[in-house]
């Protein structure tokens, strides 16, 4: 396909998954759209950290932990930690405190990003593994921030959107849970047409090439310094965003609410997803959330024999095979699932090719 | 008072030579891997974790002595290391950082998953071999855990160097790490040496994961996780390639943070509570790898374009 046809697909496919997320609420349960808002906020930290660590090479094992400054961020500024004898009143409206909670990380992002650019691959790989777990202990100790152990609750105040009844909006009324799916997927879909922006032109170009090779990067005057810190920036700003909207659709936050396994999750949903492709991250974030639902048999995992989903019902399973599609995913899949359409895609062309 | 003070103090550094001990072998397990295969074995924490479960189950539910479980969880465990390097690890040796970083990721969340999947989340408990008593040096109160775990490690570093330092799979291994190409050429299987490194640095996690359980007073699946970061702060302040670094900045950082848990006791450091003893972790890995990425005792890498 040339790029041109290769854009319409994009366009036609981009427009198909809006339309698709429009009614989907329609055809599942309500409570089931609560579990659809969860992979929408997946969405959202997976295009975060691909942009990071897909395009850029900067492999981040703790974005669960960027997730966890901007879900905190929101929960304060509505709830505030006065009462804990912090010093913000909060009082302000859910909606508003997302920008602030992308921007707050962003900027921690950007910060982080300096001394960043002195670590390379392994080391990176380390020092951001070892922010996932020092995250929650460092969330209890400064409890008159964020309320230790116990952490922050936002259900019932009334910044929060749809916490006691429907919400009425564009003349329709939406239930609770059909609203934060709604609120979760738009700015998911939103993300993801930023990104494509940003990564089509210059900017995702020396991206790449800092990725590819930092010294080739380099001698083609592609600063590397300011390359990596953007990438880190933008990066946290997403997951900044995706950690605000998670405490918005759980409505409490505390230190476990972001455990070292939340930032294993995303590596996992990027890698399933594709690095450095954005097409396949969609799949990432559904297989992320469902398939520990799946193991247990839940939907899709129904079809499983009934053997193996008693066995993965037992606490762990999940784990086990979660931690198997990882490494079998390097193995035979490296590009993921945009690379499995790629594949696909370059047979039919091929194959179109030799029979016309 | 002041007598009081001093013996807390001395127990303080036992007690933080102890801990330390444990996280130098876990460091020096971390040190052999990235010497032999240019990897960080993030499943290091879980492998010793289930070295622990394997040797509870014999001890537990088979009746077996401790010191001969010991041994049977070491030769088990040096076979799984030597398997996870064939099986796993070198599939993707020669490929970019990212896919071995992932892969390693993969066998922590696997072999995590694996423990809960066959004992249980609950937490279980492996009695050391050292027993519950305590002994009264010159007013110093020591632990025979604290004792007996110190010298288990200092065993094992003294065996390990002159494993390394003494014998001809020594000299082959470190052949191996230092220069593959040519250790070929004069006939050392490399492949073989650095899946004996995997299992050797297993077999140190194995020891390091029996000492945990009795210290720490539970097994449970995730006891490992802070020793790792432990772990790893040891060995970034010694130098990730030098075992000698690694078992100098295990004991160091055991007594650091034991010392400043004392002085926050007696108004010094006040703000300094176990909960901040992993971020202080964190903060050694980051201030080292800023300041002196090599350790103190590496060698600066020296990049050839």
């Amino acid at each position: 396909m040339s790029p041109r046809q290769t854009r319409v697909v994009g366009f036609v496919a981009f427009a198909a998954l809006v339309v698709f997320v429009a009614v989907l609420p329609a055809f599942i349960s309500d409570f089931k759209a609560r579990d659809y808002a969860y992979v929408g906020i997946y969405l959202i930290a997976l295009l975060g950290l691909n942009i990071l660590t897909g395009y850029t090479g900067q492999i981040s094992l703790g974005h669960g932990a960027f997730m966890a400054i901007g879900g905190y961020t929101t929960a304060i500024l509505m709830a505030g930690n006065e009462q804990f004898g912090g010093p913000i009143s909060g009082g302000m409206k859910d909606l508003w405190t997302l920008p602030i909670a992308g921007i707050v990380t962003g900027l921690i992002g950007l910060a982080f990003g300096v001394p960043a650019l002195r670590l390379s691959g392994l080391y990176l790989a380390l020092a951001t593994f070892a922010i996932a777990v020092a995250m929650p202990s460092t969330l209890r100790r400064f409890d008159e921030f964020t309320g230790g152990g116990t952490g922050i609750q936002l259900g019932g105040l009334p910044e929060l959107t749809g916490s006691s009844a429907n919400v009425d909006i564009l003349g329709r009324s939406l239930t609770p849970n059909d609203w934060v799916y709604y609120l979760s997927w738009s700015i998911a879909l939103l993300a993801f047409a930023i990104a494509w922006l940003v990564l089509r032109g210059r900017t995702g170009r020396a991206f790449r090439a800092v990725r590819d090779s930092e010294i080739a990067a380099m001698s083609s005057g592609v600063s590397l310094a300011r390359y990596k810190t953007l990438a880190f920036g933008i990066s946290a700003t997403y997951a900044g965003v995706a950690g605000g909207l998670f405490a918005i659709a759980t409505a409490n936050v505390n230190p476990d609410s972001f455990p070292v396994a939340l930032s294993i999750f995303l590596l996992v949903g990027i890698v399933v997803g594709g690095l450095g492709r954005l097409s396949g991250l969609v799949f990432g974030a559904i297989f992320v959330y469902f398939l520990p639902l799946w193991a247990q048999g839940h939907d899709l995992g129904s079809l499983l024999p009934g053997r193996i989903v008693s066995e993965a019902q037992k606490p762990g399973g999940a784990a086990v095979v979660f931690g198997v599609v990882l490494i079998l995913a390097m193995f035979f899949l490296p590009n993921g699932v945009s690379g499995l359409f790629r594949r696909v895609g370059l047979a039919i062309a091929s194959r179109r090719a030799r029979s016309s | 008072m002041v007598v009081a003070a001093f013996s807390d103090f001395m127990q303080q550094i036992v007690s933080g030579l102890a801990a330390g001990g444990i996280y130098a072998l876990l460091a020096l397990a971390l040190v052999i891997i990235h010497r032999s295969t240019g990897v960080i074995n993030f499943a290091q924490g879980e492998m010793a974790t289930l070295s622990a479960y394997i040797a509870w189950t014999l001890i537990a539910h088979h009746g077996w002595n401790y010191w001969l479980a010991f041994t049977a969880t070491l030769a088990i465990s040096f076979g799984g290391g030597v398997l996870i390097h064939r099986g796993v690890i070198r599939p993707v040796e020669q490929g970019s950082v990212l896919r071995i970083v992932i892969v390693t990721i993969g066998l922590l969340v696997a072999i995590n998953g694996f423990i809960v999947w066959e004992w249980g989340g609950e937490p279980q408990l492996l009695q050391g071999p050292f027993g519950s008593s305590t002994y009264d040096l010159h007013g110093v109160v020591v632990s025979a855990n604290d004792i007996g775990t110190i010298l288990v490690a200092v065993a094992i570093v003294v065996l390990l160097w002159l494993l390394f330092r003494f014998t001809k799979i020594g000299l082959a291994l470190r052949a191996a790490a230092v220069n593959p190409e040519e250790a070929r050429l004069v006939g050392v299987r490399v492949t073989w040496m650095l899946a004996l490194g995997w299992g050797l640095a297993a077999t140190l996690g194995a020891v390091a994961g029996m000492l945990t359980a009795p210290a720490v007073f539970a097994l449970d699946p995730n006891m490992m996780a802070p020793v790792l970061i432990y772990a790893f702060a040891a060995a970034v302040l010694g130098g990730i390639d030098s075992p000698i670094g690694a078992v100098v900045g295990g004991l160091l950082l055991g007594v650091l943070l034991n010392m400043l848990s004392y002085l926050s006791q007696y108004g010094a450091f006040g703000w300094f509570t176990e909960e901040l003893r992993l971020p202080a972790a964190l903060l050694i890995i980051l201030g080292t790898l800023l300041v002196r990425p090599q350790g103190i005792f590496g060698k600066p890498e020296v990049k050839r374009v």
